[in-house]
C-alpha cells in the first residue's frame, strides 16, 4: 500500500514525473498501448497466432473438402483445379460439382461466427445468439411455409432449385427480427429486454412452423424437416453468390466497429459516458448479425449451435474480454467444413451438416466450460 | 464559501502533520488556494437544470427543479434512499431523458450536442459498474481515451500516456495488467476512477464511487477527487451517502427530498439538526469534527436505550 501511495504522490506532481521516476513495469504497458491499442484486439499475438491457425485449418479444409467425395481427388489435383489449371473431368467435379458445397460451408461458417460474436458482444450474453433475436425462427417459418405450400403444387426439389426457399426464408428472418427490435423497444432497446422478447418470439414462430409441418403432406413434411436441420446437400453457385457478397460487405462492416463493441460492453451508462450512441450502436451491429445470419440461414438452413459456440471458443482460445470477430469466423467455417466432411464420409449414409455440428459443438463447449472452471478454482 | 476555504487548508495541514513523507504539500497547498479563488469568481455554470422532471416510467422522481453547478467546485448530492440523487446525476449526465425541462452543459442543451463531444467535457462514473471477464485494468482505462479518438486519429502516443498517467494516478501501476475482476474492491473502484480520470474531462459526475469500499479506501477516492478538483480544476459533482465525508470533501451540499431541493449551500450551512431531521428522518447532533472542523453527524441516543426495552 505504501508503495502505491508514493508512486501516487510522484506522478501525481509533473515536475517529478521524469523517467527514473517510474516503474520498470511501465515503459512495457506504455509501448504496447502505443503499438496496439483498444482497436487492435487482433493484433494481440495470442489472438493473432489462434486466427492465423484457424485461417490455415479452415484452408486446408476447403481442399479437403473438395477432395473427399464418392470419389478421392489428389489435393494436388484439387490445388490446380482451384487455380484453374486442371481440365478434365476432374477439373469439372471439383470446380462445378464439389467447390460450390465447400465454399457455402465456409462462408456460413465465417458469417455466422462473426454474428454470433456481434451479437453475443453487444447484448453481453453468450446465450444472445443470432438466434435469439428470432432469426432462425422467422427464417424457419418462411421456408418451411415455402416448401408446404410450393410441395402442393410443384415438386418439392424444383422449390429448392427455383430458389424460392432462400427468398422464403431471408424475408421471414428479417421479419421476425424487425418484429423483436420493435417489439423490445422502451424508449430505447435494452439487451435482456431484447433476449426475453426474443425468446417468445422464437416460441411463438416455432409453433407456427410445428403447425405447418403437422398440417402438411408426408413427403412435403420429410423435405421440410430436412431443411429444417441444416444441410449443404442442395447448393449451387447461385448460392454461393449471394452469400459471398453478404460476407464480402458484411465482414468488414462488422470489423469496423470492433472499437465501439468494446466500449459497448461496459454497459449503457459508461458507454454513454465516453461518447458512444449506444442505441445507434445496437441497432447498426444487431442488424448486420440479422443479415449476416440471414444469408447463412437462407443458403443451408438453421445450421444448429456455430453461432452459440464458436464465438465462446473463440473467446476462451483468446483470452480477451469478448469473441474476437476475425478468430470466430475462421472457427466458423472449421466447424461447418469439419462437420460437413465427417457428415459425408465418416457414415455410410449422408447426414446433414447441422446434425454434426451439434454433436461437435455442444460437448465441445460443455468441456471449455468445465475446464474453465477448474481453473478458475484452481 | 470563507468558512469552508478555512476548514480545507485546516484539513490540510493535518494531512501533512500526519504523514510527513508528504513533499508535495506546499504546491498541493499553493494550488489548493488558487482552485479556491476560481470557485468564487462569477463564471457561468458548467451544468444546469432548467425546470428539470425526470424520472422512471411516468412517475417523475423529481420535478420542475432548478439548479447551477458552478465550474471548479465540488458538489454533493445528498438524501435519503430513493429521493432521486442519482436520478438527477443520470440526468446530468444525459443517461437519462428528462421527462421534461433540460440540462444545459456551459449554456447548450446537452442532448443536442454530439455525444463524443460531451464526452470530451463531462465524465460520468455509474453506480457498481461492471467490467466484462478479462478486461485488464489497461484495457479499461484505454476506454476512456474513446472521446479523443476518431477514424483519423485512431490511437497515439498522447492517449497511451494519459491512460498510464491516470493508471499511476489512482495507484494502480502494479496491477496494470491484472484482469479487473481479481482486483479487490477498492482496487476495482479505482481502475473505474482511472477510467475516468483518463477521459480528461473538465467535469466529472460521480455515482456513489465510494459504495463497497472500507473507510480507508473511501478516504483513498475522496482526496483523489479532491486532488483532480485543485490541481486541475476539475468540477466534481457526486452522490455520497457518508455525510460527515461529504462536508469534509465538498464545497457544497445539495439535499433532495420529495421530488426537489430542500437545501442547498456550503457543509456548514446545510448540515444542521432540522434539515437532517426532514430530509433522512434523522435526529442527530452537528458537532465539528475534531480534525477539520467540518461539521460531524451523531445520531442521537436511541429511545430504547433510555427506558426498558
Amino acid at each position: 500500500m505504501s508503495a502505491a501511495t508514493d508512486t501516487e504522490r510522484r506522478a501525481g506532481r509533473p515536475d517529478a514525473d521524469g523517467p527514473g521516476a517510474r516503474g520498470t513495469d511501465r515503459p512495457a504497458a506504455g509501448r504496447r498501448g502505443v503499438r496496439f491499442g483498444p482497436v487492435g484486439l487482433a493484433w494481440r499475438p495470442r489472438v493473432l497466432g489462434w486466427t492465423v491457425g484457424a485461417v490455415v485449418v479452415a484452408l486446408a479444409l476447403v481442399v479437403l473438402g473438395v477432395a473427399v467425395g464418392s470419389n478421392w481427388i489428389a489435393p494436388g489435383v484439387v490445388v490446380r483445379a482451384l487455380l484453374g489449371t486442371e481440365g478434365g473431368p476432374d477439373g469439372f467435379i471439383v470446380t462445378t460439382l464439389r467447390l460450390p458445397r465447400v465454399l457455402t460451408g465456409a462462408l456460413v461458417g465465417l458469417v455466422l461466427g462473426v454474428a454470433g460474436a456481434l451479437t453475443q458482444t453487444v447484448t453481453r450474453n453468450p446465450l444472445g445468439t443470432p438466434d435469439i433475436i428470432g432469426v432462425t425462427s422467422g427464417a424457419s417459418v418462411g421456408a418451411v411455409a415455402a416448401i408446404v405450400v410450393g410441395g402442393g403444387t410443384y415438386s418439392v426439389s424444383a422449390v429448392v432449385l427455383s430458389g424460392g426457399i432462400p427468398v422464403a426464408a431471408t424475408i421471414g428472418a428479417l421479419v421476425a427480427a424487425v418484429a423483436v427490435y420493435g417489439l423490445g423497444w422502451r424508449g430505447g432497446v435494452q439487451s435482456y429486454r431484447l433476449v426475453l422478447v426474443g425468446i417468445g418470439v422464437s416460441a411463438t414462430l416455432d409453433a407456427v412452423t410445428s403447425y405447418l409441418l403437422v398440417r402438411a403432406k408426408i413427403t412435403v413434411a420429410t423435405a421440410a424437416s430436412q431443411w429444417l436441420v441444416g444441410s449443404l446437400s442442395s447448393t449451387s453457385w447461385s448460392t454461393v453468390w449471394p452469400l459471398l457478397l453478404v460476407a464480402a460487405v458484411g465482414v468488414p462492416i462488422a470489423l469496423a466497429t470492433s472499437a465501439a463493441l468494446g466500449i459497448g460492453q461496459l454497459g449503457d451508462e459508461v458507454a454513454t459516458g465516453v461518447g458512444l450512441g449506444v442505441q445507434r450502436h445496437r441497432l447498426l451491429v444487431l442488424a448486420l448479425a440479422v443479415v449476416l445470419t440471414a444469408a447463412a440461414v437462407a443458403a443451408a438452413g438453421p445450421i444448429g449451435f456455430v453461432a452459440f459456440v464458436v464465438p465462446q471458443v473463440a473467446l476462451r482460445l483468446a483470452g480477451t474480454n469478448r469473441p474476437p470477430l476475425l478468430l470466430a469466423g475462421a472457427l466458423g467455417t472449421v466447424l461447418v467444413l469439419g462437420a460437413d466432411l465427417l457428415a459425408r464420409s465418416a457414415f455410410p449414409w449422408q447426414v446433414p451438416v447441422g446434425i454434426v455440428t451439434t454433436v461437435v459443438g455442444a460437448p465441445y463447449l460443455i468441456w471449455l466450460l468445465v475446464r474453465h472452471r477448474k481453473e478458475m478454482s484452481r | 464559501m470563507t468558512a469552508t476555504t478555512a476548514s480545507t487548508s485546516t484539513a490540510r495541514t493535518h494531512r501533512a502533520g500526519a504523514d510527513p513523507t508528504a513533499s508535495g504539500t506546499a504546491a498541493e497547498r499553493a494550488t489548493g488556494r488558487a482552485g479556491g479563488l476560481d470557485a468564487t469568481s462569477p463564471a457561468p455554470p458548467v451544468l444546469e437544470a432548467r425546470g428539470l422532471s425526470v424520472g422512471y416510467d411516468r412517475d417523475p422522481v423529481l420535478r420542475d427543479l432548478d439548479l447551477r453547478i458552478e465550474r471548479g467546485t465540488v458538489t454533493t448530492f445528498l438524501g435519503a434512499n430513493g429521493c432521486g440523487k442519482s436520478t438527477l446525476l443520470k440526468a446530468f449526465g444525459r443517461v437519462l431523458k428528462p421527462q421534461s425541462g433540460e440540462v444545459l452543459l456551459d449554456g447548450s442543451p446537452i442532448r443536442r450536442a454530439p455525444n463524443r463531444a460531451v464526452a470530451r467535457r463531462l465524465a460520468i462514473l455509474p453506480q457498481t459498474p461492471v467490467a466484462p471477464a478479462g478486461t485488464s485494468v489497461l484495457d479499461l482505462v484505454m476506454r476512456g481515451r474513446n472521446p479523443h479518438q476518431s477514424w483519423a486519429k485512431p490511437w497515439t502516443a498522447e492517449d497511451a500516456d494519459v491512460a498510464e498517467q491516470a493508471i499511476a494516478a489512482t495507484g494502480l501501476t502494479e496491477v496494470a495488467h491484472r484482469d479487473v475482476a481479481s482486483l479487490s474492491g477498492g482496487q476495482r473502484q479505482r481502475a473505474w476512477i482511472a477510467l475516468v480520470v483518463a477521459q480528461q474531462a473538465e467535469t466529472l459526475l460521480l455515482d456513489e464511487p465510494t459504495t463497497y469500499l472500507d473507510l480507508a479506501h473511501q478516504l483513498d477516492v475522496l482526496r483523489l477527487v479532491r486532488r483532480l478538483n485543485r490541481e486541475q480544476g476539475s468540477t466534481v459533482v457526486m452522490v455520497l451517502h457518508d455525510l460527515s465525508l461529504a462536508a469534509r470533501y465538498s464545497d457544497r451540499l445539495v439535499v433532495l427530498h420529495d421530488g426537489g431541493v430542500v437545501a442547498d449551500g456550503t457543509p456548514h450551512e446545510v448540515l444542521t439538526p432540522a434539515v437532517l431531521e426532514t430530509a433522512f428522518g434523522l435526529h442527530a447532533r452537528v458537532v465539528p469534527d475534531p480534525v477539520t472542523g467540518a461539521p460531524m453527524i451523531v445520531p442521537e441516543a436511541d429511545e430504547h436505550e433510555a427506558g426498558p426495552a
